[in-house]
């Protein structure tokens, strides 16, 4: 599997060779470095550790997360680390756009846009009731369980709540161009998340 | 944005200048089973919307008297040229109130240029 993050810039669009137009996500993708090679000797599996985003401040780096840079040896201080099970990458080598091609099927995962307290009828998609002629049983949630056989309200029963703010995954995402001169992903269609967020893209080798 | 920009700007193409109640053609290409032709659309420019890539004008015309709106996205490749037949002079931005008209009352004054 491979994997980098990137940031989501916004949607666009473009036309394709035989000139459809293409609804597209544009994430800005800058190379991801390799701070760490798991072996199956040393740690019982195989996979790489690659650090995104060179922005931290030194001050707001823990010690511990600093020992992981110097050990390997890398100046700059990365706000993200990820482990892929990915192999044939030596410690200070980068993981670039360039590994991705059009016509890629990957899965994307953001942190979805969030919606606050939510009632039923948006979060869990309830009915509701009717709105005029009287009704007064409007955007309620209802019945919520039986009388005396439970007395208790079910467990995993969908109810009222926070929405939004949650990892989502969005999979066979197609990729519709790579520009590696700029690190720009363009995925085909929408992508969860705000613009401004880091999204993931994965894809399995 | 700007990244966003350059992703669009490969897509860009010449688009003649004309504004909104101008008479246009746009020639478009039409794809009927392998064979390619083009098909010109007359009409007035009621509406220009978006920017950049994403531009968008929207024409219609009366075809055997009935009312007719295509939106072309400008810069798709489908839109092989536009021809400005006739400059119209309008206040509006967005000619909508011309759906509602009929005969004389929906026609669209000419520019007039100052003599020199």
């Amino acid at each position: 599997m491979t994997g980098i993050l990137g940031r989501k810039l916004g949607m666009s669009q473009i036309f394709s060779e035989d000139g459809r137009l293409i609804p597209v996500t544009v994430v800005e993708a800058a190379p991801g470095v390799v701070i760490e090679v798991k072996t199956l000797e040393k740690h019982g599996y195989e996979a790489i550790k690659v650090g995104f985003f060179e922005e931290r401040k030194p001050r707001r780096v823990n010690k511990p997360e600093k020992g992981v840079f110097e050990k390997a040896g890398i100046k700059a201080l990365y706000r993200k680390m990820k482990e892929y099970p990915m192999s044939g990458l030596q410690v200070g080598e980068t993981v670039t756009v360039e590994k991705f091609a059009k016509g890629d099927k990957v899965s994307v995962s953001g942190t979805s846009k969030g919606k606050g307290f939510q009632g039923v009828m948006k979060r869990h998609n309830y009915a509701g009731g009717p709105s005029g002629h009287g009704s007064m049983f409007n955007r309620a949630p209802g019945s919520i369980g039986a009388s005396s056989f439970p007395s208790r309200v079910w467990k995993g029963k969908t109810l009222p709540g926070h929405m939004g703010s949650e990892r989502v995954t969005t999979r066979n995402v197609e990729i519709a161009g790579v520009k590696a001169e700029q690190n720009l992903i363009l995925l085909r269609g929408s992508v969860p998340g705000a613009t401004g967020s880091i999204v993931e893209i994965r894809k399995v080798d | 944005m700007d990244m966003i920009k350059t992703v669009e700007e490969g897509f860009r193409r010449e688009v003649p200048a004309f504004n909104i109640g101008d008479t246009v053609r746009v020639f478009m290409k039409v794809i009927e089973g392998d064979k390619e032709r083009i098909q010109p659309f007359e009409g007035l420019v009621i509406a220009r919307k978006n920017g950049g890539i994403r531009e968008t004008v929207t024409v219609r015309k009366i075809s055997f008297g009935v009312g007719v709106e295509k939106i072309f996205p400008l810069h798709s490749p489908f839109v092989e040229s536009i021809k400005v037949i006739r400059q119209g002079r309008v206040r509006q931005a967005k000619l909508y109130y011309i759906r509602d008209k009929k005969g004389k009352e929906a026609k669209i004054k000419e520019k007039q240029f100052a003599k020199r």
